[in-house]
């Protein structure tokens, strides 16, 4: 049984991991911004076109096959430098303090646009380029053949549940933040400039999708639609753990992945129905998810 | 003079299809999206925002694919079971969800809808999964007709549903209940204590919304021939919700005319550009910033309710 | 005239440890102008809210006509014939002032019909009469976020009026009222109070209208009555001099 449960629990957890990348930026922006951006998913997926786009010119141009992990990174890095401050300054900010309906119409329109635009830009064929995960081979345990991309995805996520947590309760920066977060109107009077860090967390946010996307590209590749698919689950995961909460969103994504191993193991067909229903499950009981609560603002 | 513009608006519809036959389906379709906004704007009146009302659609379209494989094949018998079908997946959906507000309202519409959709997709044995149902020309009153004159008969039966069901909803949203409703996006506390149990009038507006999202996915699902679980996706969802805002603004008329409005522009903007969703999420957008205080008082903040 | 229709008794209630009301008992007889007087934070509208299950009490009952209301809702207690106004008026503020009132007209007969129009001729009249003896005959077409403060109140009261209830609570009726308006708003009310038959309790601040209108007052204190009887003979009571009237 444990060969056969190992690699898939492995599996589900690299799979969640990546989801974790996007849920924990739309659960940033959440708690910071205050506003729940339907379109989070669209950049993950551009995201991973860029990337994937990167790494198929790095393979035909035989540059040294190493460089894909840095195209990784930097394509994350340039979709959040370029789309994050822009999105933000242009339609997030008109929402601040505007009706839960208005963000949700008003990112979904955004979601409309940037899916479009990621056709028009990438076209409607799946892209894929697996070469980093070649790179890294494979890991043999007693008999049973792990992948070491998994085992990077999901230690990368933990450093980024890690590094987040150490950003904002250790560095000025994270000062403000948490300042921002537990009151705004406060923050901005005693002189916290609030539209910088308003860009400055919506690009974090977009940064951490766009990474999920790109760590992607190896393992499933990038196809439309993946943006929607990914909001929802992105989204499921924010709900389970709180939307606002980091480590929430971390343990989320864990039962998430647990419950999908689960469903696969009993009863496969449902494999795709377990988070949503994890999600069901939990907000009927806990509107709040795991680790909101009604009051408190924190982050 | 309003009565005259409104029959007007409906005489053309049922003539346009006469001069250009090939409306006829993009103007049924128009109509069966239109109900469901209607049902999505129902909600909207109490500032409740639902993204998944897409499912009730899709399980209306689906339930008449399962009475049709069950051997039921009657269209009045099938439009009204599914239409049943719809409204019972509301009133228990509703029972849950209605104790819920604003952002959580909406998520756990969401949650409910894809666990329906991932259901739809996933039991290949039962729904076909993602190649969906097939919805067969049914008989009229015994009579089977054939396809072109079947969907003739629907096209002009969808309208007249159109006015009476708008109609219908019309004078529900002016009816004590259908102020209460609105009453409940202002002030659920006076509502309150006035005796009005806030919990019921959100439970009848959600079963009729998803009883309009029902008669939609109906006449969608007779109109394509087919019920596929993309019906039930969230995207599906949003773009009910879009069609119920920007429709909004005109009252029950207005889910109808956002919805004829979309589709026909949409039929002829894929003939000049591929680049139609991203039209449509610029109007949107323009049209929420641009128009203050329209929708309900969508964009107003609900006023603190502090006693 | 001495019976009473509510009856509180040894309400204790807290928040964070602060005793909003510490064993208070007492009574609304039928037909009175009760009026409840005392310094911020003492637990006024907590009182109001307990008696309307809005918040439960720690411990202690609260009865209308002898029966026990503590644990029901705010919506039973308003169907058992008890209407309250609010301190922050709480109406349907993006509807019409009419509108307001026409539902709280129809609330009262229950609202059970999806075809009928809530809009009447005959309900329309009746709207139309509360919103005159309140003084908002002028503004009924407006929408009531539109109103000024002060009309924003009478409108609350109007609509808890529409109710036409047996026990009427007013948190501070006239705060947020112009001086030169409070009298004509309370003359309107009590015209309207004698008129229905309605017993009332209210909470306020102004001296001068309680002095005025109240048949009865009582003081509270940090949680508990500290005194109670007729106007006059409350004012002249030193401590409550002191501790809420404000003069020496």
């Amino acid at each position: 049984m444990s060969n056969a449960i190992i690699p898939l629990l492995l599996d589900s957890l690299a799979s969640a991991a990546l989801i974790f990348f996007a849920a924990v930026g739309l659960t940033l922006v959440f708690s910071v911004l205050r506003v729940l951006n339907v379109a989070h998913g669209t950049l993950y997926s551009i995201g991973g076109y860029v990337a994937a786009s990167a790494c198929l010119f790095i393979a035909s141009r035989q540059l040294n096959p190493y460089l894909s992990f840095v195209a990784l990174l930097f394509s994350a890095v340039f979709v959040a430098a370029t789309l994050g401050p822009l999105i933000e300054r242009s339609l997030i900010r008109w929402t601040y303090g505007k009706s839960e309906a208005v963000q949700i119409l008003i990112t979904f329109g955004l979601f409309l646009i940037l899916e479009d635009l990621q056709r028009l830009i990438f076209g409607v064929q799946s892209f894929y380029e697996d070469a980093p995960m070649r790179l890294l081979g494979t890991t043999s345990i007693g008999g049973v053949v792990y992948l070491n991309y998994q085992i990077l995805l999901i230690g990368l996520a933990l450093l980024v549940v890690i590094g987040l947590r150490l950003l904002i309760n250790h560095t000025r920066l994270g000062r403000l933040i948490t300042a921002v977060v537990a009151d705004r109107e406060m923050a901005q009077s005693i002189g916290i400039d609030t539209n910088r860090i308003f860009i400055l967390a919506f690009s974090l946010g977009v940064f951490l999708a766009a990474l999920g996307g790109a760590l992607a590209t190896p393992t499933s590749g990038v196809a439309p639609g993946l943006g929607a698919d990914i909001m929802v689950l992105a989204f499921a995961v924010a709900a389970i753990g709180g939307l606002g909460q980091i480590e929430g969103a971390a343990v989320a994504s864990v039962i998430v992945g647990l419950a999908r191993v689960l469903a696969i193991y009993w009863v496969p067909a449902l494999d795709a129905v377990a988070p949503y229903a994890a999600m069901l499950v939990v907000l009927l009981i806990r509107p709040y998810g795991l680790f909101g609560s009604v009051t408190a603002r924190r982050i | 003079m309003r009565m005259i513009l409104a029959a007007a608006a409906v005489l053309i519809l049922a003539a346009l299809p006469v001069f250009a036959p090939w409306l006829q389906f993009v103007l049924t379709l128009a109509i069966a999206k239109g109900f469901a906004a209607l049902g999505v704007a129902v909600l909207l009146r109490a500032g409740l925002i639902s993204i998944g009302h897409a499912m009730f659609f899709a399980a209306s379209a689906y339930g008449v694919a399962f009475l049709a494989r069950a051997g039921v094949n009657d269209f009045a018998v099938l439009l009204i079971l599914s239409v049943l079908t719809a409204a019972l997946f509301g009133a228990v959906a509703g029972a849950f969800l209605v104790r819920y507000r604003a952002i959580f309202f909406a998520m756990l519409n969401l949650a409910v809808s894809m666990v329906f959709y991932a259901l739809c997709a996933k039991l290949y044995g039962v729904t076909g999964g993602t190649d969906g149902m097939a919805v067969p020309i049914p008989g009229i009153f015994g009579v089977v007709l054939a396809e072109p004159a079947f969907k003739s008969v629907l096209f002009y039966l969808s309208l007249t549903l159109m006015v009476l069901v708008g109609f219908a909803v019309h004078r529900y949203l002016n009816s004590p209940l259908g102020h209460a409703l609105s009453a409940v996006h202002t002030n659920e506390i006076r509502l309150e204590y006035l005796g009005i149990p806030v919990w019921a009038v959100l439970l009848i507006a959600y079963v009729v919304s998803a009883a309009l999202a029902g008669l939609g996915g109906a006449i969608a699902g007779f109109a394509i021939g087919r019920v596929v679980p993309e019906f039930a996706f969230w995207t599906a969802s949003g773009h009910l919700v879009l069609i119920a805002v920007l429709g909004g603004i005109g009252g029950v008329p207005g889910a109808f005319l956002g919805a004829l409005f979309l589709e026909l522009l949409h039929s002829a903007a894929v003939t000049v550009t591929d680049a139609w969703n991203l039209i449509v999420g610029v109007a949107l957008i323009i049209v929420i910033m641009f128009m203050p205080q329209g929708f309900y008082g969508l964009l107003s903040r609900k006023e603190a309710s502090s006693l | 005239m001495t019976r009473p229709i509510l009856q509180a008794k040894d309400l204790h209630v807290a928040f964070n440890g602060v005793k909003a009301a510490d064993g208070v008992s007492m009574e609304v007889r039928d037909g009175e102008f009760l009026a409840i007087i005392g310094p911020n934070g003492s637990g006024k509208t907590t009182l109001l809210n307990i008696c309307t299950g809005y918040i439960r009490p720690k411990s202690g009952r609260v009865q209308l006509d002898g029966q026990d209301i503590t644990q029901l809702s705010p919506r039973a207690i308003a169907r058992r014939g008890v209407a309250r106004a609010f301190q922050i008026p709480q109406l349907f503020s993006a509807q019409r002032v009419i509108d307001n009132m026409m539902l709280a007209l129809a609330a009262k007969r229950g609202l059970w019909s999806a075809v009928r129009p809530l809009e009447t001729a005959a309900r329309r009249e009746e709207a139309k009469a509360l919103l005159e003896l309140v003084g908002l005959a002028d503004d009924s077409e407006r929408i009531s976020s539109t109103l000024p403060e002060g009309h924003r109140k009478l409108l609350d009261i109007a609509v808890a009026l529409a109710l036409k209830p047996r026990l009427l609570l007013l948190d501070e009726p006239t705060s947020g009222v112009s001086a030169l308006e409070r009298f004509q708003l309370m003359e309107a009310l009590m015209g309207a109070l004698r008129h229905q038959q309605i017993t009332a309790l209210f909470v306020e601040h102004d001296m001068e209208v309680v002095a005025r209108y109240a048949s009865r007052v009582l003081v509270w204190n940090a949680g508990n009555i500290m005194a109670e009887g007729l106007p006059d003979k409350v004012f002249s009571n030193a401590e409550v001099r002191e501790r809420v009237v404000g003069v020496a």
